[in-house]
């Protein structure tokens, strides 16, 4: 009953999302603030109805009810309790849903928040969300409904892939979509204005903490499942180039691009034609994404099973958006002004160098990703684009960008002093210089990148903290004036600040792991011992144990470092009963910034185990960096100007005049 | 050729269904010779298993990745150079095996693009500089507007 439930309050929210699509839009043209008030009550009425839908199936998983055959076949009575939750979106239909649910979410907090925007525009703006929802609304009903039943009822579900029972599925797709959707708030802004025909600062001042909120999520997402895919895969990879991987990234580069440019947008009113274009690009991106993961057109650890008709469904809809946007936005972005004015030296500058380069960046990732598919359509050939490729290309683009990051927050706007700024940084400049010279020096047989990479990474952390350090006033004040200095100090100004401060400790863990990691692979027998890095580790032995789904075979190591002993590392391989299918459970220690990772292989015939084993030193840095990143996004979003909400322009007085210190 | 490809892939379906965790070179693969194994693992880095999603041949444990980890192996001790093995290997399974293409007619715009990408984006700014020197503007926002904004920009954040 509650399966059918769902379907039809799923039925519904279509319902509501199409008279969202139609009559706001109509009302904003007509000036009929009636139908422009449709909106908000339409926006909240569709995100009930998708939660009821939601909570219908996730019902149905945690009852495993296996008559509806999206429950059956992704689910196992005997399966445990959280996976059962998450596993609600380990599948092509469930995620489909969390994804619209995000979207009708985004879209109820700006029907319920949004108070103090101009009737007009928040019309405009939940009619284009609703348009994309009710798009992909059709989608879910039409290929991929996850309600579907099943007569006669099987009596066992077939399971979830193992390698999605764990804590990772919980955690990383709803942090992805949160910002990938999240970014469908910036695109139906963009076309919003585009549609209006007006665009201003306030409009960015509007926009930035949606861009904020989704790229601080789809940040710490990425990093989530980076994570994951370290400890679940196996060969201590944290990062494949992948295609899908590649598919999330995009959203990221041009999410931190709009980022930065919707800065520019709100202080200087300068770049507003570029921020537009930027909101609609990412979005696209994150549509894209959507399409390459759903079309099976890329073969990936992460594809969901290829249906073409799914496939060319998303391209239809990929194409009405994406190219009705760009269409929108040819025809309108010559009647918004350009606005202010600024001198290439100055902060204006710094951030359209830092949108250049972070597009480019996105742009090779693009074309690397697609390339081989469109080659493939067009001659025939099949060629691959892997790591080696992205490697050679990224990077060189990425090292101007990051040497240049620490100029960005000193500069001045309008006009800014390039050598008054470098004066300011030669502390930075001294210290990562000593580092990288230590590094070259000190870590023989490594290569001299790693010096160079590594000292990038301490330029952008003393970069960071000079930042912080010259807006309390370092050197001209006294310590207790500095100290109320610093923490009047905008939010957004530490958040700036944290960002970068993260991307440099990812940096340095990036190029630390590629440099200094070492692998060792090893036949042992029980007794037998492993160097790895400082420490010894001496194989106990397998043994089998059982889970709720699984049995596993356990090998257990005890780690000694100069004779003692400090640990026990445990590593398993396990095999899923219903599916039959093996994983390896990496075994890992994490001393300080550093893991000792262990997998097992296969057991030789002379009673030994191939026995796998990685030291990487730093290698936490990468993910610590992005959740430093990540807070640095929250606390930014905690800005008392946006904490306020921008100014209303009707209301404006009760929001200015409140006293300010 | 494409019969190969073909029943490639048809294996690769099969595998799908058995996705192992990549346990990748095993110890009786490796060579004595460390510098010899060295290059042996870059050379097996830069190699695509032909029957996996995404993974090189170093990293993935399908049995073509063996026999392909092993050739390469066999091919360096028989005195190949790191250019000859590639190229064995890729007169035996085409382009398609390295995972990074080589420069050719048909991957000239994709070796191109990020530079070309840069040098247009760059160029179209220095000569937008220029052009906006002798632009002026218009204001958008009315006065009354322009003024609002002005205070609470001004009110909210002189530090930043």
């Amino acid at each position: 009953m509650i399966v059918e439930l769902g379907h039809y309050a799923l039925i519904m929210a279509l319902a509501t999302s199409l008279i969202q699509s139609v009559l706001p839009l109509a009302g904003a043209r007509i000036r009929d603030n009636g139908l422009m008030a449709v909106a908000a009550p339409a926006a909240i009425t569709s995100f009930l109805l998708i939660l009821l839908a939601f909570i219908a199936l996730t019902v149905s998983y945690v009852t495993s009810d296996f008559s509806v055959q999206n429950v059956w076949e992704n689910s196992h009575s005997l399966k445990p309790l959280i996976y059962k939750f998450s596993g609600v979106w380990g599948n092509h239909e469930g995620s489909m849903l969390l994804w619209i649910l995000i979207l009708v979410f985004f879209s109820a907090l700006v029907a319920m928040f949004g108070s103090n925007l101009p009737a007009s525009l928040k019309a405009n703006v939940l009619a284009v969300q609703a348009w994309i929802t009710s798009a992909f609304l059709f989608f879910v009903l039409l290929t991929s409904n996850p309600f579907n039943r099943l007569n006669p009822a099987p009596l066992e579900g077939r399971d979830l892939n193992p390698i999605l029972q764990d804590i990772g599925l919980a955690i990383h797709p709803p942090l992805l979509y949160l910002g990938y959707v999240g970014f469908s708030i910036c695109f139906s802004f963009a076309v919003a204005a585009l549609i209006d025909g007006r665009i201003d600062a306030a409009w960015a001042r509007w926009v930035r903490p949606w861009t904020l909120a989704a790229w601080t999520t789809l940040t710490a997402g990425i990093a989530m499942g980076s994570y994951w895919a370290y400890y679940e895969l196996g060969w201590g990879g944290w990062w494949f180039w992948d295609p899908v991987e590649n598919a999330s990234f995009m959203p990221w580069l041009a999410g931190t691009a709009l980022l930065h440019s919707a800065l520019v947008m709100e202080k200087r009113e300068a770049l507003k034609i570029w921020t537009i274009l930027l909101a609609i690009m990412t979005f696209s991106l994150s549509l894209l994404g959507t399409f390459l993961v759903r079309s099976g057109v890329l073969t990936s650890v992460h594809a969901f099973a290829t249906d073409p008709l799914r496939g060319i469904f998303i391209l239809c809809i990929l194409i009405v958006f994406i190219g009705g946007a760009f269409t929108l936005f040819a025809l309108r972005a010559q009647t918004l002004s350009p606005g202010g004015l600024f001198a290439p030296v100055s902060k204006e500058g710094a951030l359209v160098l830092n949108n250049l380069f972070l597009t480019t960046a996105m742009a090779t990732v693009l074309i690397g990703t697609l390339y081989p598919l469109v080659l493939e359509a067009v001659t025939g050939a099949k060629i691959s684009v892997g790591p080696p490729f992205f490697n050679l290309t990224f990077g060189p683009v990425m090292i101007p960008l990051l040497l240049a990051v620490p100029f960005g927050p000193l500069l001045a706007w309008k006009r800014g002093d390039i050598w008054a700024v470098t004066q300011r940084l030669y502390l930075a400049a001294g210290v990562s210089l000593l580092v990288a010279l230590a590094v070259t020096y000190f870590a023989t047989g490594a290569p001299v990148l790693a010096g160079i990479g590594i000292g990038i990474g301490v330029w952008l952390i003393m970069g960071s903290l000079t930042d912080i350090a010259l807006r309390a006033g370092i050197g001209n004040a006294s310590p207790s004036v500095m100290w109320r200095r610093l923490i009047g100090l905008p939010r957004s100004a530490f958040g700036g600040a944290l960002a970068h401060f993260g991307l440099g400790i990812s940096v340095v863990g990036i190029v630390a792991v590629t440099a200094f990691s070492t692998e060792l692979v090893a036949n042992v027998a029980p007794g037998g011992k492993i160097q790895s890095g400082p420490f010894t580790l001496e194989f106990k032995g397998l043994k089998p144990n059982s889970g709720p789904n699984y049995s596993e075979l356990q090998g257990a190591f005890s780690v000694s470092r100069d004779g003692e002993n400090i640990a026990e590392i445990v590593s398993a391989k396990r095999v899923y009963t219903a599916r039959r299918m093996p994983t390896t459970e990496a075994g890992i220690m994490t001393t300080g910034p550093n893991q000792l990772y262990v997998a097992l292989g296969d057991e030789t015939p002379g009673g030994g185990t191939v026995v796998r084993v990685w030291w990487k030193p730093w290698v936490t840095f990468i993910w610590f960096g992005a959740i430093i990143m990540s807070v640095g996004g929250v606390v930014s979003l905690f800005d008392r100007r946006l904490r306020i909400g921008a100014p209303a322009r009707r209301k404006a007085g009760a929001a200015i005049a409140e006293p300010t210190t | 050729m494409s019969v190969l490809r073909q029943s490639l892939f048809a294996i690769c379906v099969v595998a799908l269904s058995f996705i192992q965790p990549a346990q990748a070179v095993t110890p009786d693969e490796i060579l004595n010779d460390p510098v010899l194994e060295e290059r042996a693992r870059d050379i097996s880095s830069g190699l695509r298993c032909l029957v996996c999603q995404n993974q090189s041949i170093d990293d993935s444990d399908a049995e073509l990745a063996k026999d392909l980890r092993v050739l390469v192996r066999q091919r360096l001790v028989a005195g190949d150079s790191d250019s000859q093995v590639v190229g064995y290997i890729v007169s035996r399974y085409g382009e398609f095996v390295l995972l990074k293409p080589r420069l050719s007619m048909q991957t000239v715009l994709l070796w191109s693009m990020p530079a070309l990408f840069l040098i247009i984006g760059l160029t179209y700014l220095l000569l937008g500089a220029r052009r906006r020197r002798f632009a002026n503007t218009t204001a958008l926002l009315s006065e009354r507007e322009q003024a609002d904004l002005e205070k609470v920009l001004s009110s909210r954040d002189d530090n930043s």
